[in-house]
């Protein structure tokens, strides 16, 4: 018996609909359990307070704050280095076959499973280099693992930026450098940020590196030379050896509510960047 | 001026460069000569890790990493396609401006949490009604087909879009109805950028670390059956990478460079497939 | 508002190599007021609340400790990543000689299952055996018929290696066990286990998890300190060369009758 198409039809769409509101029911559940079990832990005090007890009672100030400058410090080196080289790569060069082997080896390293920039972090910056466990480590080895992201999402943003554009400019009498700036990269801005801005998130919820790299101390780090937790490896110690769920939750929850922002903000930039480019 | 910047930025590149080559250098100079004191055969398909008295050979882990990796693929790629094709054909155009980032969202989620998800929901689960220590290749698999999802998603409606419209119209105007043209006509044409996406998702999958280790349980051995626990290399390198010195350390960074290679490989192919044009 | 974007960039870069110069001339790493401790996950609980006693004691001085294990203690306090490694050996191993060691506890290893699990004493031959794979079913043990679910520790630990020398002996690990890279993470595994057996600390078993007899002896601190209960072994602390002021300061501490006090009230036994 053959079955009409427009039943097929119907059967198909109504698959693809579930499948695809299961997949955000997925997301839904994850968000919503975490919330659900550790919202109503956090209040002011549990994100000012210092870790007491290991974590199973007190804050998560030093994990926040010991995010924050690992972060500074990731982004910090990894961002005017890898935008300016992505500027170098896309608009001082042409393609050529050094070009293109750079780009290869960029693209291998965008692939590195994180775990290897944590070994490669403890044995150079940690043991090596004498850093120990540190902030600077930790950020340093960040910084390695987004680096290739950076160069290569601000190249894409840098190369899709319409030849015309860089021709105007020049007839008109711009050096190379200021077609870069006044022509390219406003255009390429948006792109360039939101790569930026993911890079954040990525390290944020990053753990494989930073525990083997900046240690797991609770105590508020005073400079980039000690030992911090991030709310990541804050999260992980807690809920691996069943310290305390409800903090482990609460944690958990801070997190996901800050790498929301940091996602839905690069979103919404790139919606009204887009838009105003579009109208423009 | 112009000429100071341009050497600035060139300095920039070269390190980048350089950061990168050394990063490449590192994990080579460490872990190559143990590969070929071992003997490469012996190293890839030693079955015996007794990383005390010597003896590395990680198949079992290259094992481990690879059922884990199908298994992701087996559950995500029929999921995540779904998904694309829904979204890309199907759905209206204001749902999709907020289901698209909705999927890209599971991408930030961080690995721990998803491993502590499957920790205590999942592996329960599975060990109550399926059998085994609930740690295992399916949990693992699960959690993994989840975290590449988004990939998945994202580059298969890049390339489904990326099929000419003609085609779409040159069949419905043929009288056939949309699901039709789709599965006949439009997922073929796209088939070599959803093997991209595909392809990306298993090197994600393979290079996932953190995720694993709660949820695989580490055992050393060769695993029989998806229920069985099974330890990654990733994993492998994260238990041991604290203490392992001489011998050890660079069986790990010799680990390291096996998967460096095989990720390597995998999206040298993705990008082949991707660039197909019509 | 374009140009905005690339004004923030360029405050952006410019804050992240200011800050980078800053960090650089910012308090040196051989600050002689902190210490690092890295090892035993066993005492590492421990540790944290010494630290914590001692910096209420002495706000100036910064204390952190790390995991690891046995074996990463031991490393790091050589590469000088630590300036204490911590490690709970029966005996230091050959690479450890080049290093000071004080013996601040002494600890007892349990043998741990599930509360659901009626099985609660094994005889020494039995351990042998099951770590070993060779009783594979609880049912030999008088337990349910379902099978025995082995965990342990990785290599590098140093409640691993104590267990494999007072309990495996010869025998090796059963090859289906799952691993775990910490003593609070084996108890929460066998915790969610109905079937699972494991060997944890004295000092961290806790209502989650039941420690069976061992021979007839039941793991208790008494048991331990008398030397009836054979599964113990001490706790090393182990520093390179001449310790600094700080860390000295910090070991009479530890070993100190208030501290030692402490440890007791909170499961160890004193040294």
């Amino acid at each position: 018996m053959r079955i009409p198409p427009n039943i097929t039809q119907n059967i198909a769409r109504s698959l693809l609909f579930l499948a695809t509101a299961a997949a955000v029911g997925i997301l839904i559940f994850v968000i919503g359990f975490v919330l659900a079990g550790g919202l109503r832990h956090v209040s002011w005090s549990f994100l000012t307070g210092p870790i007491i007890d290991m974590g199973r009672s007190g804050g998560i100030f030093p994990a926040i704050i010991g995010t924050g400058l690992m972060i500074l410090v990731a982004i910090g080196i990894a961002a005017p280095l890898g935008v300016a080289s992505a500027i170098y790569l896309a608009e001082y060069t042409s393609v050529g076959r050094l070009t293109n082997a750079i780009r290869f080896g960029i693209n291998c390293l965008s692939a590195v499973p994180s775990i290897i920039f944590g070994l490669f972090g403890f044995l150079l910056f940690v043991v090596m280099l004498g850093f120990g466990w540190s902030i600077l480590s930790g950020g340093l080895s960040l910084a390695a693992m987004i680096l290739p992201t950076i160069i290569l999402t601000s190249e894409e943003a840098l190369r899709s930026v319409p030849l015309q554009y860089r021709n105007v400019a020049a007839s008109l009498g711009a050096s190379r450098w200021q077609v870069v700036t006044k022509a390219v990269l406003p255009y390429a801005m948006p792109g360039i940020l939101t790569g930026v801005i993911l890079s954040i998130g990525r390290s944020m919820g990053e753990t494989a590196v930073v525990i083997f790299t900046a240690g797991s101390a609770v105590q508020m780090p005073r400079s980039v030379f000690d030992s911090a937790r991030t709310m990541a490896v804050h999260f992980y110690i807690l809920a691996r050896e069943g310290l305390s769920s409800d903090m482990a939750y609460a944690t958990a929850a801070v997190l996901i509510c800050a790498i929301l922002v940091i996602n839905i903000s690069a979103y919404a930039m790139m919606h009204r960047l887009m838009r105003g480019r579009r109208t423009a | 001026m112009d000429r100071l910047i341009s050497k600035l930025l060139f300095f920039a590149a070269c390190s980048s460069t350089a950061i990168l080559a050394l990063i490449a250098l590192f994990i080579f100079k460490e872990g190559v000569p143990i590969m070929i004191k071992s003997g490469l055969g012996h190293f890839i398909f030693g079955t015996v890790w007794q990383p005390l008295e010597g003896r590395f050979g990680i198949f079992p882990f290259i094992v481990g990493s690879i059922w884990v990796t199908i298994g992701a693929l087996v559950l995500g790629v029929p999921f995540g396609v779904a998904c694309a094709v829904f979204l890309a054909e199907f759905a209206p155009r204001s749902w999709v401006n907020f289901l698209k980032p909705a999927i890209e969202l599971l991408a930030g989620i961080p690995s721990v949490v998803y491993g502590f998800m499957g920790v205590v929901w999942l592996a329960p689960l599975i060990r109550n009604y399926l059998g085994g220590p609930g740690l295992s290749i399916l949990a693992a698999s699960c959690v993994l087909a989840i975290m590449i999802l988004p990939t998945i998603v994202g580059v298969s409606i890049d390339a489904i879009q990326a099929v000419p419209k003609t085609y779409k119209e040159g069949s419905l105007a043929l009288g056939a109805t949309q699901w039709q043209s789709t599965w006949r006509i439009i997922l073929p044409a796209a088939k070599s950028g959803i093997l991209a996406g595909v392809i990306l998702g298993m090197g994600r999958a393979v290079g996932e670390t953190m995720a694993v280790i709660m949820i695989a349980g580490n055992a050393t051995q060769i695993p029989h059956s998806i229920l069985d626990s099974v330890r990654t290399l990733t994993a492998n390198i994260a238990m041991e990478m604290g203490f392992a010195v001489g011998e050890h350390r660079q069986a790990l960074f010799a680990t390291g460079v096996v998967l460096f290679f095989f990720i390597m490989i995998l999206n040298s192919i993705a990008l082949r497939f991707a660039k197909k044009k019509f | 508002m374009i140009s905005r974007s690339i004004n923030a960039l360029a405050v952006l870069m410019g804050a992240g190599l200011i800050f980078a110069a800053l960090a650089c001339s910012g308090c040196s790493r051989s600050s002689a007021n902190s210490i690092t401790l890295a090892g035993s996950t066993a005492f590492q609980p421990f540790a944290e609340k010494l630290a914590e006693h001692y910096s209420q004691l002495h706000p100036e001085v910064r204390i952190n400790v790390q995991g690891g294990g046995s074996a990463v203690g031991i490393q790091s306090a050589l590469s000088g990543a630590a300036q204490i490694g911590m490690a709970d050996l029966l005996d230091l191993p050959p690479e450890a000689k080049a290093l000071d060691s004080t013996v601040v506890a002494r600890d007892g290893i349990a043998i741990v299952v599930n509360p659901e699990n009626p099985v609660r004493s094994i005889t020494a031959q039995q351990a042998k055996e099951v770590f070993s794979g060779k009783i594979a079913n609880w049912k030999e043990l008088g337990g349910a018929d379902t099978l025995i679910r082995v965990v342990s520790r990785e290599e590098g630990s140093g409640t691993r290696r104590s267990f494999d020398t007072l309990v495996l002996g010869a025998e090796r690990l059963s090859p289906k066990a799952l691993f775990q890279d910490s003593n609070g993470t084996v108890r929460e595994t066998v915790a969610a286990d109905p079937n699972a057996i494991g060997y944890v600390s004295i000092g961290l078993v806790n209502e989650k998890v039941k420690a069976m007899t061992y021979d007839g002896i039941a793991p208790t601190h008494e048991n331990v300190k008398s030397k009836k209960y054979p599964l113990a072994r001490p706790i090393f602390f182990l520093t390179k060369g001449e310790p600094s002021v700080a860390s000295k300061e910090f070991i009479n501490y530890v070993i100190s009758g208030e501290a030692q006090r402490n440890l007791e009230k909170e499961g160890l036994i004193a040294r």
